[in-house]
C-alpha cells in the first residue's frame, strides 16, 4: 500500500484539502472525489478532449494529469460556467446553435472554446475548426459547432467584452 | 484503464530531483508534462514505483536569449516556447514544429525536455535539435555535462540518458542570418504524430550558392535521422528544383522505416523522398527572399 498524500487546491473558486493515493488522476479526482462529473471522460489518453478543464487559466487534459501535479493551483470545470442556472454566454451559443446533441463532448469543448475565445476573441472559422480538432465529437459532425463558436464570438463582441 | 499505484515525490529544483533519482536508482522516473508518461501508465505500458515531478519547478528564467542560440529548459512547457518572443524571433522553424505537436491543450502541458527524452523517432522536437545543431545540458547528482543531440537518439523511445539523469536544458543553435527554412509532414488527423516528416534549412551567399544545408527525417527510422547524403551533394552548389529531385532521392540511404498499422514501408519512403523535395524548395524560396 502507497500512502496517501495530501492535496490542497482550489476548484471554481472552492478551496478543498483531501488525502488521495499519488496515481489518482486529476479527472477522477474531479469527479469521484468532488462529486463534479460535468467533466466527463472518454479516453484517458489525451485523445478526445471530453476532461479538458482549465488550471491556472489554461485548458489542460485532466486524464494526463495527476491530481497532485494540482497542488496549489486553480482549477476550472464546466459547473463554473452558469451562474446560479443562468447559461453563460458560450452555453448559450450552443444552445441556441444546437451545437450538441448527446452532449458527451460538450464540457471539453465549452473549457476549451472559452479559454481560445478568451485568446482570439474575433477568430476566423478556419482557425476555430484548428482549435475544435483536439475534441472530438461523434455525435454532430462539428457544423453546428463552429456555428456555436461564431455565434459565442459575436455575442461577446456586441455586448462589448471579451469575456465568453 | 488507471494507473498502477506509485510513490510520488514533488521535486523543488533540479538539483533535489537528480538528489531523489539517485537515492531511489532503477525504481522512479522524472514526471515532467506527463503527456506520454501518464498515458503510457494509464494504458500500464510504463509501472514505474517512484515519480518524481518536475513539472511545479519554480523557473524563473526559462528561456534565455544566448549568442549561438537560444536555451530553454527542459520545464518549459511546448506552449510557453510555441509563444516566446526570443523563439519566435530568432528560431522561427521551432515555432512551426511546436505547432505540428498535438493540440494546444496538450502543449500546455506537454514540455520541451519531455518530448526529447520520450524521443519519440516521429515527433517534432528531436527532429529539430538535430536540424538545429542542438546541445543538452545533463545533469546527475554528482554530474554534469553536455552532449551533442546528434549522440543523444539511440532507438526506438532510448537515449543516451542514464537512469539517474535529468535533462536540464537545451540549447537550439541559431542558423546562419537569411536563412530559409521548411518543414513537412503527413500525419492522418491534425494533431496526430507524423507518419513521415522533413525538415530542411538553406542558407545562401552572395552569389546564390548554397553554404549551409540541413536535411531531418523523422518517422521513417528507429530515431530521427539527418541526411547527410542528401547535404553533400547541396553543399556549393547553385540550387534547383532538378538538383533538389535528384538529392532527394538520396533519402532512402536513412530511411529505414518498417510496415505498421498506418501505412507501408514503401509509401514511408516515397513519402520521405517527396516531402524532402518540397521541404529544400519552400527553404530555398525562403532563403532568396530573405537574403
Ligand atoms: C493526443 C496526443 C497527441 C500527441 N501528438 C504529438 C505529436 O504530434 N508530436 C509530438 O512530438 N508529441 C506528441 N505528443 C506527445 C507530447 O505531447 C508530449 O508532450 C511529450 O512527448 C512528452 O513531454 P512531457 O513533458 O509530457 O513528458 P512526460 O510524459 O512527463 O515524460 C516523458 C518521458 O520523458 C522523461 N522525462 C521528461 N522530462 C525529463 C527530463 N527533464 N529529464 C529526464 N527525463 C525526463 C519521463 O521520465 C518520461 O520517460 C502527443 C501526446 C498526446 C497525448
Ligand atoms: S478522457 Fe482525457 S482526453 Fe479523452
Ligand atoms: S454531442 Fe455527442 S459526442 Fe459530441
Amino acid at each position: 500500500m502507497v500512502d496517501k498524500q495530501k492535496i490542497h487546491l482550489t476548484v471554481n473558486g472552492t478551496a478543498y484539502d483531501r488525502e488521495i493515493e499519488p496515481r489518482t488522476l486529476l479527472s477522477d479526482f474531479i469527479r469521484h472525489h468532488l462529486d463534479l462529473t460535468g467533466t466527463h471522460v472518454g479516453c484517458e489518453h489525451g485523445i478526445c478532449g471530453s476532461c479538458t478543464i482549465l488550471m491556472d487559466g489554461l485548458p489542460v487534459r485532466s486524464c494526463l494529469t495527476f491530481a497532485l501535479q494540482a497542488e496549489g493551483k486553480a482549477i476550472e470545470t464546466i459547473e463554473s460556467l452558469d451562474k446560479n442556472g443562468e447559461l453563460s454566454p458560450l452555453q448559450n451559443a450552443f444552445w441556441e446553435n444546437q451545437g450538441l446533441q448527446c452532449g458527451f463532448c460538450t464540457p471539453g469543448i465549452l473549457m476549451s472554446m472559452k479559454a481560445f475565445l478568451e485568446d482570439n476573441p474575433k477568430p476566423a472559422r478556419d482557425e476555430i475548426r484548428e482549435a475544435l480538432s483536439g475534441n472530438l465529437c461523434r455525435c454532430t459532425g462539428y457544423h453546428d459547432i463552429v456555428d456555436s463558436v461564431v455565434a459565442a464570438a459575436e455575442a461577446a463582441l456586441s455586448s462589448g467584452t471579451a469575456k465568453a | 484503464m488507471k494507473p498502477a499505484n506509485f510513490e510520488y515525490f514533488r521535486a523543488t529544483s533540479i538539483d533535489h530531483a537528480c538528489e531523489l533519482l539517485s537515492a531511489h536508482a532503477d525504481d522512479a522516473k522524472i514526471l515532467a508534462g506527463g503527456q506520454s508518461l501518464i498515458a503510457a501508465m494509464n494504458y500500464r505500458l510504463a509501472r514505474p514505483q517512484v515519480l518524481i515531478d518536475i513539472s511545479n519547478i519554480d523557473n524563473p528564467s526559462q528561456i534565455t536569449d544566448e549568442t549561438d542560440g537560444v536555451r530553454i529548459k527542459a520545464t518549459t512547457t511546448q506552449a510557453i516556447a510555441e509563444h516566446d518572443p526570443v523563439v519566435r524571433e530568432r528560431l522561427p522553424m521551432l515555432v512551426d514544429a511546436l505547432e505540428h505537436i498535438a493540440h494546444f491543450q496538450i502543449r500546455n502541458k506537454g514540455t520541451v525536455g519531455g518530448s526529447i527524452v520520450n524521443a519519440d523517432p516521429a515527433s517534432e522536437l528531436p527532429a529539430m535539435s538535430l536540424l538545429l545543431d542542438a546541445e543538452y545540458e545533463i545533469q546527475s547528482k554528482s554530474n554534469r555535462h553536455v552532449m551533442a543531440a546528434e549522440d543523444f537518439f539511440i532507438t526506438y523511445m532510448t537515449t543516451a540518458l542514464q537512469s539517474d539523469e535529468v535533462l536540464v536544458s537545451i540549447l537550439f543553435k541559431e542558423p546562419p542570418k537569411n536563412c530559409g527554412w521548411a518543414l513537412h509532414e503527413v500525419a492522418r488527423r491534425a494533431g496526430d504524430y507524423a507518419l513521415v516528416g522533413s525538415a530542411a534549412i538553406i542558407a545562401l551567399d552572395d552569389g546564390g550558392k548554397c553554404v549551409h544545408v540541413r536535411v531531418v527525417l523523422f518517422g521513417v527510422a528507429s530515431t530521427p535521422v539527418r541526411a547527410k547524403a542528401v547535404e553533400e551533394l547541396l553543399v556549393g552548389q547553385v540550387c534547383s528544383d532538378e538538383l533538389f529531385e535528384e538529392a532527394a532521392k538520396r533519402v532512402s540511404e536513412v530511411v529505414d522505416a518498417e510496415s505498421d498499422v498506418h501505412v507501408t514501408d514503401e509509401y514511408r519512403g516515397n513519402v520521405a523522398e517527396v516531402l524532402t523535395v518540397r521541404s529544400l524548395v519552400d527553404a530555398l524560396n525562403r532563403a532568396q527572399t530573405a537574403s
